[in-house]
């Protein structure tokens, strides 16, 4: 009974998504709202510098090929992680920009969390801010789909926590004092204040996994881009945010 | 890398208003409280001294220490009499410095 449920639970997504935002208080919602006072704007201008900037033995940038990011690259954070159509990889925004420097402009990838990595990857996603997230499950991704659903179901931890039993069966109610979120991956990378600095999901999805006193998988491995997948999947419908702000 | 900072400054004015500057810094404003993974204090860096200088005139100065936040954003309001520069310098305990310029245009 409750494994059916839980099939039948993981076929659609929930008609509504609610974004992180709308669990965050008046405060960090201005904060976000003010293109000058998000702090996640210095990595969006950071990012801007970089792509600007020619690297690697092409000596080519960014810049060079795909030109005006705000015309290329409008609409592909809506659209990843995305099979790579070569090697049949999975990747997500920053794969795909570390791939791009190493087999096009002959440059070493940016290590992943790394300011470079976050700015490049924040200032391409910011492309798409406002448009709804919609990566399509196909015959090409559709394995990593399921390994990400999986995941996504998984008991796990000393705590024997999956993902769904907070943000999806309790999300709403209180965790000692916090109100647990639906848990998207729309704003991503965010500016958050804890940290301090901006991250990527893979930061806050290992922060998860801490959480729970499971083994943390790498940031960039395939078990998170698999999960990242089915959380893009699972969010389709909300407005990019990115560079989100949040406590 | 160096330094990286916004600021925003109205591109115009009228004579004798009062307009509001903003800028914003990318920086860590390490405390000196902190420990590192391995348990070792980590040394304090904080923007110390920030100012700004309106046509060479000192119009904004802050001291900062380690009570504010890492990428720290400041604002202020200015009245502007002539068209000019605004000319931000600041330096941090590590010795790094940072600049960053505007121009403003002044009518009436």
């Amino acid at each position: 009974m409750l494994l059916a449920f839980g099939l039948f639970a993981a076929q659609l997504p929930k008609p509504a998504p609610k974004s992180g935002l709308a669990y965050a208080g008046a405060d960090v919602r201005s904060l976000q709202a003010d293109d000058f006072g998000n702090p996640g704007m210095l990595w969006v201008a950071r990012g801007e510098k970089l792509w600007n900037m020619p690297a690697g033995r092409s000596n080519q940038s960014c810049a060079s090929c795909h030109r005006d990011a705000q015309v290329t690259m409008k609409g592909v954070a809506a659209r990843y992680p995305a099979v790579d159509v070569k090697n049949r990889s999975l990747l997500n925004l920053e794969g795909r920009i570390n791939q791009c420097r190493e087999s096009n402009q002959g440059a070493e990838g940016f290590r992943y969390e790394s300011e470079e990595l976050l700015s490049l990857t924040a200032y391409v996603a910011h492309q798409s801010r406002g448009m709804q997230l919609r990566v399509e499950i196909t015959d090409f991704n559709r394995a990593h789909f399921e390994r990400g659903r999986d995941t996504y179901y998984r008991r796990q931890g000393q705590m024997n926590l999956a993902c769904t039993h907070c943000h999806e069966r309790n999300a709403d109610r209180k965790l000692l004092a916090d109100t647990i979120s639906e848990g998207h991956g729309n704003a991503y990378p965010i500016y958050r204040l804890e940290w301090q600095s901006a991250g990527s999901l893979h930061r806050r999805l290992r922060a998860c996994y801490f959480g729970v006193r499971a083994e943390q998988p790498a940031a960039g491995s395939a078990e998170l881009i698999d999960l990242e997948l089915y959380l893009a999947w699972r969010a389709q419908g909300l407005p990019v945010e990115t560079p989100g702000v949040r406590r | 890398m160096s330094m990286l900072s916004r600021i925003q400054v109205p591109a115009q004015a009228r004579r004798g208003d009062v307009v509001p500057i903003r800028i914003a810094i990318q920086h860590p404003m390490e405390t000196g409280y902190r420990p590192d993974n391995f348990g070792r204090r980590i040394t304090k860096n904080v923007i110390n001294t920030l100012t700004c200088r309106y046509n060479g005139v000192e119009v904004f100065r802050a001291e900062m220490g380690s009570g504010v936040s890492a990428n720290p954003q400041l604002q202020f309001y200015v009245r502007v009499e002539a068209g000019g520069e605004f000319v931000f310098d600041w330096v941090d305990d590590s010795g790094q410095r940072g600049s960053e310029r505007a121009l403003i245009a002044v009518t009436g």
